[in-house]
């Protein structure tokens, strides 16, 4: 993706999320792992760690709205539409194979992973298609 | 879409840097443009067509005409 300055703000929202991801996520693990979490805060502790995945998906949205250029800002409309399409395809088809007992269950999460997945096929095809806009 | 932006830029002596410094875009965007690969905007069409003093339909083919004269 070409470095805009809405592209720098929105990686460096990112850095800052996902260090944050990181935090929470080890602060949770432990706190579970060792029964250190009274049981009225589980809920809220357990949830600690989508909080900045959310804000990834707002900082995202954020940087739409903020890129100027327009071309640029289609490359990334693309691969979010890559990404979306991608997950929930495979959320589709793993579902029903899940309902047939074909394969194991998965936690729900993966769903994410799968988006930020789709996210990098999607830069590859802007690359591949246009020549720009390479993760 | 086609467009002679490539050949007003070249009369000038613009390379696509110097084009996209007037347009306030990103050089991807110009080449994306010039290569037929991005169609801009009204606003940044209109942009363009101010910066080279020319009607747009001078410097963007229409689709339709275009389609219309190959028949």
């Amino acid at each position: 993706m070409l470095r805009t300055s809405a592209w720098i703000r929105y990686n460096w929202r990112v850095v800052w999320l996902t260090l944050l991801y990181a935090g929470f996520l080890i602060s949770a693990v432990y706190g579970f792992k060792h029964h250190l979490v009274p049981q009225p805060l589980m809920y809220p502790v357990a949830i600690l760690p989508a909080l900045p995945i959310i804000g990834i998906f707002v900082a995202i949205g954020k940087y739409l709205v903020e890129e100027e250029d327009e071309y640029v800002r289609m490359l990334m409309v693309r691969q979010v539409l890559w990404a979306s399409g991608f997950a929930l395809s495979l959320a589709t088809v793993w579902g029903f194979l899940d309902s047939f007992d074909l394969v194991g269950h998965a936690d729900g999460y993966y769903i994410v992973i799968a988006w930020f997945f789709g996210l990098g096929i999607g830069g590859l095809v802007n690359k591949f298609t246009l020549g720009d806009g390479g993760c | 879409m086609e467009n002679r932006l490539r050949l007003l830029r070249a009369e000038r002596n613009w390379s696509q840097q110097d084009l996209a410094e007037r347009l306030e875009v990103s050089r991807q965007s110009v080449n994306a443009i010039e290569t037929g690969k991005y169609d801009p905007s009204l606003p940044l069409a209109f942009r363009v067509a101010e910066l080279f003093d020319l009607p747009i339909e001078e410097i963007f083919v229409s689709p339709s005409r275009r389609s219309s004269k190959a028949i």
